[in-house]
């Protein structure tokens, strides 16, 4: 798994929500949510979108070691390991 | 036959509507229709519209052809109805009184003319805040709309017909737009931002260069006819209505232990929201407290049989919706979370129908972990209350000669003072408290 289908997973599952985000324009060490004005609906979306391309299915615990770009990226590298 | 027919008219989905567009009959003449069919598609100032009908009936008559705008109160269309025995006269009532303040389609409305809308403020049902194109009027879920082509040109290109009847119309080339939509649909936003952007003075001079502005009337359904609406309702609310304000920290401490608990083996598509758990809350409280959910009109308070919960949802690129969800009093919290998560899907990438824009008896407005603790709505009328979610905080709570960690959160309540009193609502706030301590038996 490298590191660039990761990148991909999130940008497209964060652009099902937020359709004009696109991937450099995020501040990677942002507050994920604010920086893409995302509500804890449209979250919980993006969590879907997520779980269906890359198969990993984030529990609400995780929630603080997903909420910037880069953390995200990295839990993914994680899991997929 | 004449006894027994019905007049479908274009609804006021709200005192700010004095107009809106037929896009597409989803009935024929002959069809047989019953209470809450959707027949008709509607381009509106709330985006595009699922329009019921509130009678059954044959379509017998089809009098508006697509694509074609339309003052509220048209006829439409006419039902031959067996039965004369309406399930709602009041809602009959309000629904075809703006029958009389028709004016020929072709007429040009004068956004002006204060008596006509002082009338339709008047007779309106209800009452949304919100008012802009900015619901996608092109996307997967809106396959009819989708799949239409206008034969002159760009057959390719995803577009509902309103919009390729607006691109025409201000001699655009929609192979030049840039589709913000699913597959690079073009959408009403798309169109209309090239004529906002262009208005816009913070806007960046290089976007304005790659979109063409459009000078004509389609520039003020986004800024200008928005702020208008919500100017009338809001003038309306806070002329007429003599708010109360009331607000009462609330300990959300054991719904948010609740929830956790109830998540952790949920997967993201069935895990609970707060806000579910809370309208729940609210909708179970309501029923004790009827003088804050129903409707003031002509003079007179009526109680709403059911509890029909307005969310103020906000779209993307701004603007705001208040679809309802009805009766809420008798869905269990996982319907109340799968209703939510459809009408903030439908708002934000689908379309909502017409019942949702004009039955909420009551709003809620909620802030999320936006930067307010604190939120006192302006009540829509002909509601009488709204109810407003601030942002859930961790405050430090004595308890016991203990310090411990608690979750707050500011729940205030915006009422009529025609209907109710301050220990009314200070009785309401106090028993939504009550019962969000004990979120399992809700």
């Amino acid at each position: 798994m490298n590191q660039d289908c990761i990148q991909t997973w999130v940008i497209e599952a964060i652009q099902t929500v937020a359709p004009e985000i696109e991937a450099n324009t995020i501040n990677p060490d942002a507050e994920l949510r604010e920086e893409c004005d995302i509500d804890s609906m449209d979250f919980l979306n993006f969590l879907s979108a997520l779980k269906t391309s890359s198969g990993v299915s984030i529990p609400e615990a995780d929630y603080s070691k997903v909420n910037t770009l880069n953390k995200m990226l990295q839990y993914l590298r994680e899991k997929n390991e | 036959m004449g006894a027994n027919m019905i007049d479908v008219t274009m609804p006021s989905l709200g005192a700010d509507m004095t107009e809106g567009t037929l896009i597409e009959w989803l009935v024929t003449i002959g069809d047989q229709v019953k209470k809450g069919d959707v027949i008709a598609v509607l381009e509106t100032d709330k985006g595009a519209i699922d329009m019921e009908t509130y009678q059954a009936g044959k379509v017998s008559e089809i009098l508006v052809q697509p694509v074609t705008k339309v003052p509220v109160g048209t006829v439409l269309a006419r039902l031959d109805s067996d039965s004369l025995q309406f399930q709602s006269n009041q809602r009959q009532q309000h629904k075809t009184l703006p029958t009389l303040q028709a004016e020929p389609a072709e007429t040009k409305k004068n956004i002006a003319k204060k008596s006509h809308k002082e009338t339709l403020i008047d007779n309106a049902f209800s009452e949304q805040v919100s008012a802009k194109k900015e619901i996608p009027v092109a996307s997967p879920a809106q396959p009819t709309i989708d799949t239409a082509i206008d034969s002159n040109s760009n057959s390719n290109i995803k577009a509902s017909p309103l919009v390729r009847k607006m691109v025409k119309n201000s001699q655009l080339n929609l192979s030049t737009i840039k589709g913000s939509g699913p597959d690079g649909a073009v959408l009403l936003n798309d169109v209309l931002n090239g004529a906002v952007n262009d208005s816009n003075e913070v806007v960046d001079e290089s976007e304005n260069i790659k979109k063409t502005p459009i000078k004509n009337k389609t520039s003020h359904l986004n800024s200008s006819a928005m702020r208008t609406a919500i100017s009338l309702a809001m003038e309306k609310s806070k002329r007429e209505i003599p708010h109360y304000y009331l607000s009462l920290d609330i300990d959300v401490s054991k719904t948010q232990q609740w929830l956790h608990a109830e998540n952790i083996n949920r997967e993201p598509d069935q895990r609970q929201l707060l806000l579910a758990v809370l309208l729940k809350a609210v909708a179970s409280t309501l029923i004790k407290f009827p003088l804050l959910n129903g409707y003031y009109l002509n003079h007179q308070f009526q109680t709403s049989k059911g509890v029909h919960i307005g969310n103020a949802i906000s779209l993307r690129n701004g603007g705001l919706v208040v679809p309802a969800i009805h009766h809420v009093e008798k869905l269990s919290k996982n319907n109340i979370m799968d209703a939510l998560r459809d009408i903030v899907n439908r708002s934000r990438r689908g379309r909502l129908r017409s019942s949702e824009l004009t039955d909420a008896s009551i709003t809620v407005t909620n802030m999320g972990n936006r930067g307010s603790d604190t939120v006192f709505g302006v009540i829509y009328p002909p509601q009488v209350a709204i109810i407003g979610f601030g942002r859930p905080r961790q405050v430090p709570q004595v308890k016991d000669n203990t310090v411990i960690v608690s979750d707050m959160m500011t729940i205030s309540l915006s009422a009529d003072h025609r209907v109710s009193d301050g220990g009314v609502g200070a009785n309401f706030l106090h028993s939504l408290s009550q019962k969000l301590q004990m979120p399992e038996s809700l």
